[in-house]
């Protein structure tokens, strides 16, 4: 394993600990260092405990680990909440001063630095600079250079003027200063720094940058956890690209807002999380019966109802491969990392209007609210290509019209695929819906149509099958007979269990699959492992259930339903157990 | 958009499945009435329509066109005139699609402000699925799922929009060809969100709110010569007046500013570039 480094700061909603995590994270990511950040967090806006991890290495981290380095923890609970991560050595640094924490005692075998952090704060010009007092002391302990702090304090307080940013530098130091002067004990850190360029940024704000890459002008949401980074990040931005950011009134008039860009011509978006797919799954149906283009993102949360808003789960694959009534060809794709919401936003813009149908785009609140390192080449802008289908205009437009000169929306070509026009287009108006239709887009009950018309809009999965790379991702030892598949965001916590199974002398085959509908065939793969475990992060096996039934075969499964995303180290330990196991009922 | 187009250019060749003696008809040759006198052309006007009997009329009319699902007919609408404020785009909804299941989109697209018309077929009655109290059905009203009538008072959808912000409320009798036009057209003239609701009277199912029982009450706010459609009190008098039906402008506001204006939005949002933006790397320069 790299030598990495595990850093979190912890409180009360409301504390300051996002902004503070992201500022280290910064300044690690700009001082050349690749990093993994993730947030523990409540559904309420003060109190109630929240966290936020780092951890850092040179290599590329990709995921979180059940391990805790140094803890700035502000509330007693803090210790409490972090107890298993833990270990011999640790360093808690926190305020002893502080009525809370009197009292407080360090578990035995840990190192407790005691820094006035409030006091020094004050001194330095305010009380609410303690968070970054404590930076300046984590800076400390893990001997980093605080010049690597002070470009992001710059770019958090720069707006409020160059005292407040000259106060905060002033309070880091003296954070520094008081550890370096009142503890003498050697820690074992020493973050090294790169000439390394990277950028930090979550898979909400990469799915945002996608659709903007993509030429999506048109956006339409309703705030919802954790989907809503999506609509915060277009807002503003995608202005400056000539689109717009509607906020509806709920789930249904956002989906149509979008349906209604969307058949005006707009690339057009919407995000939420499993609650609004629920009312959004009304409208779905239509879209896809109208064949309109339109990418759905369902930022995944802990389900059914409102389950846990602010935790993990991957438990809505079932509702964006099956969900609606009636028949419906979709597409649905599962980013697997950071920099794959970006890739896969873009592909399904362009999938969506190649084949004139909804995609779903199934990331999850791990994915979405963890920032990540990446090299700035992996969001390269000259490699976005653009593809809107079949599109006609005033020049091919006689093709696609009966002989009254009437446009066929829905003609019923080898491909599945039909033309499209755009309102303006001359000689092209026609009526979309969600009624049964001929090649007009007129209403019907033919039987022999309503055959032709299914027929047809299925046939666009068949010719997608055909002629897009429905390719997977592989890592690990491919004649292992120990095949891992897991899909979504748990690639990167895979991807390092894998090293740690190595240590452990157990080799694994891992295919991550970033199409859900349709897939790969990964029917001879998984036929000629000699063990196949499928991971995910829901309680039944959604994915599981669904390779099961392509390979006629069974398959063991890795499930984990707790809200939490999966660490490196204990999925290995999972894998390891589950590999032993025979397959029951 | 052109001079020429005449109103049956925005007529489709499918013959209409309404009853015979149906409000819907008059109430659809006013709009394209309205459409070809505001010189529109179907190529260039957009017309949403949900579900019921007023949703088939985007069949029946030939423009570019969406059918949407239950009540959800004026989002449909706003997000097509967002990515394209060149088209004109028309919504047509029932009392049940918009004053019931759609009555929240209604209120939102009231105070939205987008620059459309959006023309509701009152017929204070659920007519395809044969006969059920609707929104606007009187309290006393009897059908087959209200036998003692709905014991609760009609929505009045002027009330709902005046208290929404409205800039613009109108009211017709879908047999009163002309006035009916005339009145849309103002509708779609009007710089906002025009609303037109429609007397369009259900000759199957509704035996009291009849084209007999219209001519005898209406009152046409047009011959009134003291009345001014700008006068807020004068109009919110007038839509809380139960004793009488009204036709015409009921209410006005001279300060409309469409969405479309208060947000900037002139482009067809249509035309994009075959590849990223050129300063899309601004973007990623955004997270270093």
């Amino acid at each position: 394993m790299p030598a990495d480094f595990n850093w979190a700061i912890g409180g009360e909603a409301g504390d300051g600990i996002d902004s503070t995590g992201k500022i280290f994270a910064q300044a690690l990511s700009r001082a050349g260092r690749h990093v993994f950040t993730s947030k523990d967090f409540a559904s309420r806006i003060r109190g109630g405990y929240t966290a936020y991890k780092v951890r850092t290495s040179v290599d590329q981290v990709q995921s979180v680990v059940d391990r805790l380095d140094v803890l700035i923890a502000l509330t007693p609970r803090t210790i409490d909440e972090n107890l298993d991560e833990l270990h011999e050595g640790s360093v808690i640094v926190y305020d002893g001063e502080r009525t809370t924490m009197q009292g407080v005692e360090i578990p035995e075998g840990m190192v407790g630095l005691d820094v006035p952090l409030q006091s020094i704060a004050e001194e330095k010009g305010g009380a609410i600079m303690r968070n970054v007092v404590a930076l300046g002391a984590a800076c400390a302990v893990a001997d980093f250079p605080i010049e690597h702090l002070d470009s992001s304090l710059e770019k958090r307080f720069g707006g409020k003027g160059q005292a407040i940013v000259d106060n905060n530098r002033k309070a880091a130091r003296a954070g520094r200063d008081y550890v370096n002067e009142n503890y003498d004990h050697e820690f074992d850190y020493n973050l090294e720094t790169t000439d390394n360029d990277y950028v930090l940024l979550n898979g909400d704000e990469a799915i945002g940058m996608g659709a903007i890459a993509a030429g999506c002008r048109f956006y339409a949401g309703y705030p919802i956890t954790p989907a809503t980074d999506v609509m915060e990040y277009l807002t503003g931005r995608i202005e400056q690209y000539g689109g717009h950011v509607v906020q509806a009134e709920d789930e249904l008039a956002a989906i149509n807002l979008a349906l209604g860009g969307a058949r005006a011509g707009a690339r057009a978006m919407t995000a939420t999380s499993g609650p609004g797919i629920d009312l959004m799954t009304e409208t779905f149906g239509l879209i896809a019966t109208s064949e309109t283009p339109l990418v759905i993102v369902d930022v995944m949360r802990s389900g059914p109802s409102t389950g846990m808003p602010t935790k993990q789960e991957q438990g809505d694959l079932n509702q964006m491969v099956y969900g609606g009534h009636g028949e419906i060809p979709r597409f649905t794709l599962a980013p697997t990392t950071v920099a794959e919401c970006f890739h896969k936003t873009v592909e399904a813009f362009n999938l969506a209007e190649k084949y004139q149908t909804p995609v779903y785009l199934a990331a999850d609140l791990a994915m979405a609210v963890t920032e990540q390192t990446f090299a700035p080449e992996e969001f390269d802008m000259d490699a976005v290509e653009i593809d809107r289908g079949k599109v006609v205009d005033d020049d091919t437009i006689g093709e696609w019209q009966n002989e009254k000169g009437q446009f066929k929306p829905h003609a019923l070509t080898d491909d599945g695929v039909s033309p499209r026009s755009f309102p303006g287009t001359g000689g092209g108006a026609h009526m979309s819906t969600g009624l049964e239709h001929d090649e007009l887009g007129r209403r019907t009950e033919d039987t022999d149509m309503r055959v032709e018309q299914v027929d047809k809009r299925n046939r666009k999965v068949e010719t997608a099958k055909e002629r897009e790379p429905w390719a997977y991702r592989e890592f690990g030892d491919k004649d292992s007979g120990n095949l891992v598949i897991s899909w979504g965001s748990n690639e990167g916590a895979m991807v390092e269990a894998i090293e740690f199974l190595e240590e452990d002398g157990v080799d694994v085959h891992f295919i991550s699959v970033p199409y859900i509908f349709p897939r790969p065939d990964l029917t001879e793969v998984i036929n000629d492992a000699d063990d196949v475990i499928v991971v995910e992060c829901n309680n039944t096996g959604q994915f599981a259930d669904i390779l099961e039934h392509d390979a006629l075969t069974r398959v063991k499964r890795v499930n984990k339903y707790n809200g939490v995303r999966f660490k490196a180290d204990e999925l290995a330990e999972d894998i390891k157990e589950t590999l032993s196991q025979e397959i029951t009922a | 958009m052109s001079s020429d187009v005449r109103f049956t250019d925005f007529k489709s060749d499918k013959q209409p499945t309404w009853c015979p003696g149906c409000g819907d008809f008059g109430t659809m040759n006013g709009m394209m009435k309205a459409l070809a006198n505001t010189g529109n052309d179907p190529d260039n006007t957009f017309v949403v329509a949900g579900i019921g009997c007023s949703g088939k009329i985007g069949t029946y009319m030939h423009s570019y066109a969406m059918h949407g699902v239950h009540g959800r007919a004026l989002p449909v609408g706003a997000g097509v005139k967002m990515a394209n404020p060149d088209l004109e785009v028309m919504v047509a909804g029932g009392d049940g699609d918009g004053y019931s299941i759609g009555a929240g989109h209604f209120v939102h697209a009231v105070r939205r402000n987008v620059d459309m018309t959006y023309v509701v077929m009152d017929n204070r009655i659920y007519g395809l699925t044969k006969g059920q109290a609707s929104p606007t059905s009187r309290e006393d009203f009897e059908t087959s799922t209200t036998p003692e009538g709905p014991k609760q008072p009609p929505v009045n959808p002027m009330a709902l929009a005046l208290a929404a912000g409205a800039t613009f409320i109108a009211q017709s009798f879908s047999s009163d060809a002309m006035r009916h036009a005339e009145i849309v057209q103002e509708a779609i003239e009007h710089d906002g969100f025009g609303f037109v609701n429609v007397f369009s009277p259900c000759v199957t199912f509704n035996d009291v709110d009849t084209y007999d029982y219209f001519r005898d009450n209406l009152v046409d706010l047009a011959e009134d010569d003291d009345y001014d459609r700008h006068d807020y009190d004068a109009a919110k008098d007038r839509i809380l007046d139960a004793s009488k039906e009204y036709q015409g402008v009921i209410y006005q506001n001279e300060n409309s500013v469409p969405y479309e204006e208060q947000h900037g939005l002139t482009e067809n949002m249509a035309e994009i570039p075959d590849g990223a933006p050129e300063d899309a790397t601004d973007l990623v320069r955004e997270f270093y």
